[in-house]
């Protein structure tokens, strides 16, 4: 069996039909727009038995440490409040900052966590930890949970990468001891080209390149040993498969620019908008993980406004995502988890910013599987620490542990570590609260 | 005015094609003095001590090994092993002019005194010291003590003196930039104190290949007699450590307080190895102190096994134990609990001071590093196992992107380059690191490449502006046009790129590609494409 066989489905898989109706669309109409067509023709790897099951996951990442007070856990007029207004929303007794109109209809929608607890107050160390469920250990790398999904769930049919990171922040997903054809793909603005993927020659020039480089293979496999490809390098696979995604129809799926301007409107004109609109047209297409990043939340001088300017943002990005997976019916099949790495302190110090504070923060999480209207616990009024030891607190390993059971993967299942250690997939406790029957 | 600009010109483009120009005429051999490399007979001792014991591997698994590789071949992965690229052009025919007598041993020598070898060992060792990440803010020098540590190696500073200043230096980690290593852990959001039990696995797994962060939380489950209580008492020898204004100080008398698993309270823990603790002074100096004399004793033979196994994997992409960091405590070869090769090169290190040079050069002489990685018999996997055959391993990608940039340059790019080449090398390797992805600490995993690693590579801008059409920057360019003939261009761009010469239908192939009027291509073009096939090929992005 190879290792490297479910990394872009089996081979020959370019000539499966299902691609080829996707011609029928014709050029330009892209995904065919939410159509119920699109559904038909989107590709979706079934799980055995479970089919209806959420396949996928888009991660909403808020790089830096999002305050929970300046976005899901306001205290206006209260000493820890600063300048925060609160509104309400559309679930009843909840209110989360006024920067946040359209997020607030959608409350309703998703789960709330304002009571998330971790041990890692380092940026690196603390995405490390909200990526993998695990703290960073200096034996191993642990798979990040894009990673997991991708080595868990069937391949059959994608032949673009199932593990994208939009806007890769300094520290992207990672495969970890899994291998690294499970990183992320790392991709910048929707709004231009894809990187690396368009060739940089005629076709003729191209063609001749590759036949340069049997060449050049034919020399260096000689005298060497016979399964050096197959077993180890696996060098002209990778090569021949990258061609195949650089030729492939999905590579439709990283475009924006044929959505209707009514559309990108809602998602925001920004980056981050268009990332989370092409992070519902890759999950159509069968990827598995996409993480779309919005930095520039680590305000230790002037939180308030530039948390409040950052919050504007995530609100149109998340709502239309929202929106955009109900009405295109992938909302069961999508799980959404929205947050940073930590939060940030109650005490607002003296240059008008608040510090790191992984010590109750707020994640969102919403989508296939997951209860809807649920708000578990909030941050103390008083600047109380939330620690794994309060009752009611939700460790990161207990999302991680969420998510998985959401999706139908055993996540006490134990993996090989080159190290010889065993390791559970997540060493966490599903939340009971915002688990929904399936 | 015009006249004058162009004159200047003109002047500048003879010039650099006239340099070109000799380094693209096909070398004269010059006789030269006397080899001027010397060796002392126990240097040849011991090389033979290595060679033998991996004879006697071989044997008992009547494994046939290959024939010593060509000079070249072993030039680049030597370059590549200890100043991080492959050779230029230049340094070939530099190297091409030297007897084959003293060939290697000159070309060791040559990296051997190259800041580049600093640089870049100290960059890979800092890896294991105080790992990839970012570190504390403000108070974690990472450039600084990469700078440092490669001044050390420069010098040649005995290895037991420098990890004596890394576990027990004070003062501040600007001017003492040693302190790092214990700076590195200090945590930002509790204490803001060293992490005592961050440095102990650290320690353990830098300085003495031992992995025992395993029972930092709970006694040995999988076998093994260490219990929690080893980690924490090793933890304790840095609870004196102390982070203040004035950097790394030791506060004598502070007390390190545990609470272990299934116990009912704390504990005040003490300090204590957790092996060899005959080697330990009973007093004196501090406990750091007390426990870098520990660690760097002569007698302490797993300190000399982790460096011996780190510099062995540096140079040839594998170490001789797996995972480089996990050595058994009570190995050896007559027990085939060590590998071949490992005592005798720990005894040298050891006999000599701790020399990193002379460990560099007796690795880089053995027999296994030398081999071919093809023989006329077949190959298995075990003849790789064992070093039968050398094995194929996959570069880093600090190592491709340098291999790219000094592929596509005539002369070697080194502390000399001019500034405004090294300032655009600086950020387009950063751009390309952060897309071909970095190996972070686990830095020889045998993980093959992935699609978006060859689709940089097929695609990305760094091989196009590197390959296209630009005489002043780029070798290709240059091959093409002042080459004197087409065999003569096609055996230099093989040079540049591979460090080899092409093959007889590797030849016959190009020259046809050079005269195949169908493309309709510029020569310059036939160029970038040939280097661009060299670039995308397993053979470059592979030692071997």
């Amino acid at each position: 069996m190879n290792r490297f066989s479910s990394i872009l489905g089996p081979e020959g898989c370019g000539t499966s039909a299902h691609f080829r109706r996707r011609t029928l669309l014709g050029a330009g109409a892209g995904l065919a727009w939410l159509t119920p067509l699109s559904q038909l023709l989107a590709v979706s790897a079934d799980r055995k038995g479970s089919s209806s099951r959420p396949k996928s996951v888009i991660v909403l990442w808020m790089q830096g440490g999002p305050s929970q007070l300046e976005t899901w856990d306001p205290h206006p007029g209260k000493k820890i409040g600063g300048d925060t207004k609160a509104i309400s929303t559309s679930v009843k007794g909840l209110k989360i900052a006024d920067t946040m109109p359209l997020s607030a209809e959608c409350m309703d929608q998703v789960s709330l966590l304002r009571c998330v607890t971790s041990k890692e107050g380092d940026h690196e160390r603390a995405t490390y930890n909200m990526q993998t469920g695990y703290r960073p250990d200096p034996t191993l790398i642990h798979p990040a949970i894009g990673a997991v999904l991708c080595h868990e769930l069937s391949a059959e049919g994608v032949e673009i990468p199932r593990h994208v990171s939009i806007f890769p922040e300094a520290w992207p997903a990672r495969g970890g001891f899994l291998g690294n054809k499970y990183n992320a793909f790392k991709m910048y603005d929707p709004a231009g080209p894809l990187p690396d993927l368009p060739k940089r020659v005629s076709e003729a020039r191209f063609e001749a390149r590759m036949n340069d480089l049997n060449v050049l293979e034919a020399s260096f496999a000689k005298g060497r040993r016979a399964d050096l490809e197959a077993n180890k390098t696996l060098h002209r696979e990778m090569v021949q498969r990258a061609r195949t995604m650089m030729s492939s129809e999905q590579i439709a799926a990283f475009n924006i620019n044929n959505v209707p301007e009514e559309t990108k409107k809602q998602f925001g004109d920004t980056p981050f908008g268009r990332g989370c609109l092409c992070a519902t047209q890759l999950i159509a297409t069968g990827v598995r993980c996409v993480q779309v990043t919005l930095g520039g939340w680590d305000t230790h001088a002037n939180n308030h406004d530039l948390q409040s300017a950052r919050a504007a943002v995530l609100d149109a990005g998340l709502s239309a995502t929202i929106k955009r997976l109900q009405e295109s019916e992938q909302w069961e099949d999508t799980i959404i988890l929205c947050g940073g790495e930590f939060g940030r302190t109650p005490n607002i110090n003296p240059a008008a910013g608040r510090d790191h504070w992984p010590h109750g923060f707020s994640v969102v999480l919403a989508g296939g599987g997951i209860q809807k209207g649920v708000v578990l616990g909030e941050t103390d009024p008083m600047g109380t620490k939330i620690t794994s030891e309060t009752a009611g607190a939700v460790r990161v390993e207990d999302i991680h542990a969420t998510i998985h059971s959401a999706l139908g993967i055993d996540f006490q299942k134990d993996y090989q570590t080159p190290i010889g250690r065993p390791m559970a997939i997540c060493q966490g406790t599903p939340i009971p609260q915002v688990l929904a029957e399936i | 005015m015009w006249l004058k600009n162009i004159a200047f010109l003109s002047l500048v483009t003879i010039g650099l094609a006239s340099l070109a120009n000799w380094l693209l005429m096909p070398p004269k051999v010059q006789a030269l003095d006397q080899p001027v490399v010397l060796r002392s007979n126990d240097f040849d001792s011991a090389r033979q001590a290595v060679d033998r014991q991996f004879h006697a591997a071989w044997a008992e698994e009547n494994l046939q090994p290959a024939h010593k590789a060509e000079d070249l071949t072993v030039a680049r992965r030597l370059s590549l092993g200890l100043v991080g690229t492959i050779p230029s052009l230049a340094e070939i025919r530099m190297l091409e002019q030297r007897p084959e007598a003293d060939r290697l041993q000159w070309w060791v020598d040559y990296l051997l005194n190259d800041r580049r070898y600093g640089d870049y060992i100290a960059e890979r060792l800092s890896r294991a010291y105080v790992g990839t990440e970012g570190g504390p803010f403000l108070i974690f020098r990472k450039r600084r003590f990469v700078t440092w540590l490669s001044d050390q190696l420069m010098a040649n500073r005995p290895y037991n003196e420098l990890t004596h200043d890394l576990i027990a230096e004070t003062g501040l980690w600007t001017d003492h930039p040693a302190v790092n290593f214990v700076t590195a852990t200090v945590d930002q959001d509790g204490t803001k104190e060293p992490d005592v039990a961050r440095l102990a696995g650290r320690l353990t797994r830098a300085f003495l290949a031992t992995r025992i962060d395993c029972v930092q939380c709970h006694d040995d489950n999988l076998g093994g007699d260490l219990k929690q209580s080893d980690f924490h008492e090793l933890a304790s020898f840095f609870r004196e450590a102390e982070n203040s204004f004035v950097g790394i100080t030791d506060k004598k008398g502070r007390p390190y307080e545990f609470q272990y698993l299934y116990a009912n309270e704390t504990v005040t823990v003490p300090a204590q190895v957790p092996f060899n603790q005959q080697l330990m002074d009973e007093e004196g100096g501090t406990l750091r102190e007390r426990l870098a004399n520990w660690v760097t004793h002569p007698e302490n033979r797993p300190f000399a096994r982790a460096i011996v196994n780190r510099m062995w994997a540096i140079m040839t992409g594998r170490p001789l134990v797996e995972p480089v960091d996990d050595i058994p405590l009570d190995g050896s070869f007559a027990e085939r609990t060590l590998p071949a090769g490992m005592e005798p090169l720990v005894e040298d290190f050891i006999d000599h001071n701790f020399d990193m040079k002379r460990l560099v050069r007796l690795i880089a002489a053995t027999e296994a590093f030398q081999l071919d990685s093809r023989a006329e018999h077949e190959v298995t996997p075990q003849h790789e196992k064992l070093w039968a055959v050398f094995p194929v391993n996959r570069l880093r990608p600090e190592q491709v992107i340098g291999s790219i940039n000094q592929a596509s340059s005539l002369h070697t790019l080194n502390a000399e380059s001019h500034i405004l080449t090294r300032l655009v090398t600086f950020g387009e390797t950063n751009d390309f690191l952060k897309r071909y992805g970095d190996a972070g600490e686990d830095e020889f995993s045998q993980d093959a490449g992935t699609i978006p690693q060859r689709l940089l590579l097929m695609n990305g801008n760094l091989v196009k502006e590197r390959t296209k059409d630009n005489f002043i920057r780029n070798a290709a360019t240059k091959v093409s046009q002042l080459a004197p003939d087409n065999q003569t261009a096609i055996e230099t761009a093989f040079l540049c790129v591979l460090t080899r010469r092409p093959t007889s239908q590797e030849s016959e192939h190009f020259l046809a590609k050079l005269n195949n009027e169908a493309l309709q291509t510029r020569r310059s073009q036939d160029f970038e494409d040939i280097y661009w096939a060299l670039m995308n090929c397993t053979e470059f992005a592979w030692n071997h």
